[in-house]
């Protein structure tokens, strides 16, 4: 009688895991397909080799080669920025703060509240630490902006990976004589190699899609930058700008400025995939 | 005996928290011999191992209060620089955790950081230590690979070469043949026995056979305090505590 309860219940959870797989799997192909189907016909070699033509709210010619350039260089820029913040606090609270564990825990608290706070609060603080610096929407802004909404994401990322390095394996570089930082950088970052790189990867992608903060301090422009002090497009706002132009062809390009982005993003995983695999050899499994 | 006593632990008390974990210990540890702590598990053994390097300094909440001296300096007082103290002394976990690198770099990861990074020197006390540990035969042609390439008890010999290669005066060994194989750790005990005409030795274990095979002298640990300590052979032959003789008999293991 147990036994075929027990049996019954196994099948109808194992029912529903597959339900609920199914329906996020069904979920993505649903958002690639449209993006596909839209997408697909306006993009053309003109639309990622050329800047817009006419306007980004009208133009129907021309490409948008300025706002993948643009979401490059911000989404790199702003990664690179939180990554020189973010590995050191992440290395300090598991290496020298390993013995307070009440500030290590209020340090992880506040780091996701940060990490939940929405993308435009962001935006709208790196604007007024724009008016306050005196400087106007330009890429360093937007570099800055971005850095400050992904430094959450990156520590704790890397943070819940420095987590689980083995406290014997801690012990084992201090007793060769390795102080707290050596430990931190040559030990636990090496050990970390591939986790630490999927931060970054997990990083880039919420920088590199992300509207919201770099409305108000990147601007919007048809060139491509050349210096830090200059408005930028980016890809996510090329998408809103199109997508809300009255115009049906303009409004289709911006399905295919989101299969470059979706693309970019790709690639981005998959070569990152690929270098986190060649580090793993180092890596000991415990 | 008492002008070699290498290591002299002096009314050491530890606590975590509320928790009294080593009960005014005094133990007396002579030099270039093998000293075994034993004990049933958790009876405090590792905690006052790690007291010796004092790796007990990145646990929260401990406080340790006492003194330990080795070649007459307090280890525990001292503001000196603690890895100056670590490098005085080799360790051996309970299992080996060698470090995320190539088995070259792990033997020479002790050199580089105290700033000796010629390649010629470092090739030969890589081949050295690997020697002294009995792992060069094993690894000679494929020192460029990782460490986790090893098995489990090549593991634990680089460690050991590991820990060689700094110039200790002291090798610390936790229970160190427990995740391995009996012949691994036959090889072990073997490079032990070989070793202490070079170094101070103080192995913690719960095996009563291991102790019988290679202590010189033995500190019996039972619930944090120490029962009785003295040479193997008096200790084996002729125990004077009640408990000792109970758990010789294996009465509690």
């Amino acid at each position: 009688m147990m036994i075929k309860r027990k049996k019954i219940e196994e099948k109808i959870f194992k029912v529903l895991m597959v339900l609920a797989t199914m329906t996020i799997a069904f979920a993505l192909m649903l958002i690639i397909y449209s993006i596909l189907y839209k997408g697909l016909p306006s993009l053309s070699w003109e639309m990622i080799s050329q800047t817009p033509k006419g306007g980004f709210y009208f133009g129907k010619e021309g490409g948008i080669l300025n706002a993948i350039i643009g979401s490059l260089y911000l989404s790199i820029g702003a990664t690179f920025l939180a990554f020189i913040v973010g590995l050191p606090v992440a290395l300090y609270i598991n290496v020298h703060l390993v013995k307070r564990k009440k500030i290590v825990n209020a340090i992880r608290f506040f780091l996701d509240l940060l990490w939940g706070v929405p993308s435009i609060v962001y935006g709208a603080f790196g604007f007024s630490l724009m008016i306050y610096m005196g400087i106007r929407t330009s890429l360093l802004a937007g570099i800055i902006t971005v850095a400050f909404l992904i430094i959450p994401i990156m520590i704790r990322a890397m943070d819940e990976v420095f987590k689980e390095v083995p406290r014997g394996l801690m012990e084992a570089a201090f007793s060769l004589g390795s102080t707290k930082s050596e430990t931190a950088y040559k030990i636990f970052f090496r050990q970390c190699v591939p986790g630490v790189i999927t931060a970054i990867l997990l990083s880039l992608g919420r920088g590199i899609g992300d509207a919201a903060s770099v409305m108000f301090t990147t601007g919007y422009t048809d060139h491509i930058p050349t210096s830090l002090t200059q408005p930028t497009a980016t890809l996510p706002l090329s998408i809103f700008f199109q997508l809300s132009s009255p115009i049906p062809e303009v409004q289709n390009r911006a399905y295919a400025s989101a299969l470059v982005l979706t693309i970019i993003i790709l690639i981005i995983s998959l070569s990152a995939r690929m270098i986190s695999g060649k580090y793993q050899k180092n890596k000991i499994n415990f | 005996m008492n002008n070699h006593t290498k290591i002299n632990i002096n009314n050491v008390n530890l606590s975590i928290g509320k928790q009294h974990i080593l009960k005014n210990i005094n133990v007396e540890i002579p030099e270039k011999k093998i000293t075994v702590i034993l004990g049933p598990s958790g009876c405090g053994k590792t905690t006052l191992l790690k007291c010796l390097n004092r790796l007990t300094d990145s646990y929260e909440d401990i406080n340790v209060s006492g003194n330990i001296f080795i070649n007459n300096k307090d280890i525990l007082k001292s503001n000196g620089d603690i890895t100056e103290l670590r490098k005085k002394m080799g360790l051996l976990s309970q299992r080996p955790y060698p470090l995320p690198m190539s088995i070259y770099d792990n033997v020479a990861y002790g050199l580089k950081i105290s700033g000796r990074k010629k390649k010629r020197f470092l090739n030969k006390r890589v081949e050295h230590y690997l020697k002294q540990a009995s792992l060069w035969e094993e690894t000679y042609d494929r020192l460029k690979e990782p460490a986790s390439s090893l098995s489990i008890g090549q593991q634990q010999r680089l460690c050991l070469a590991r820990g060689l290669a700094v110039d200790p005066e002291i090798i610390l060994a936790d229970e160190p043949t427990s995740a391995l194989d009996p012949l691994s750790s036959q090889a072990i005990e073997e490079k032990f026995i070989h070793l202490k005409q070079y170094y101070t030795i103080v192995l913690v274990t719960h095996i009563l056979r291991q102790a019988k095979r290679i202590a010189d002298n033995i500190v019996f640990m039972y619930l944090g305090e120490v029962i009785e300590q003295g040479p193997a052979e008096s200790f084996f032959n002729n125990p004077k505590m009640e408990k000792t003789k109970a758990y010789l008999s294996g009465a509690f293991n």
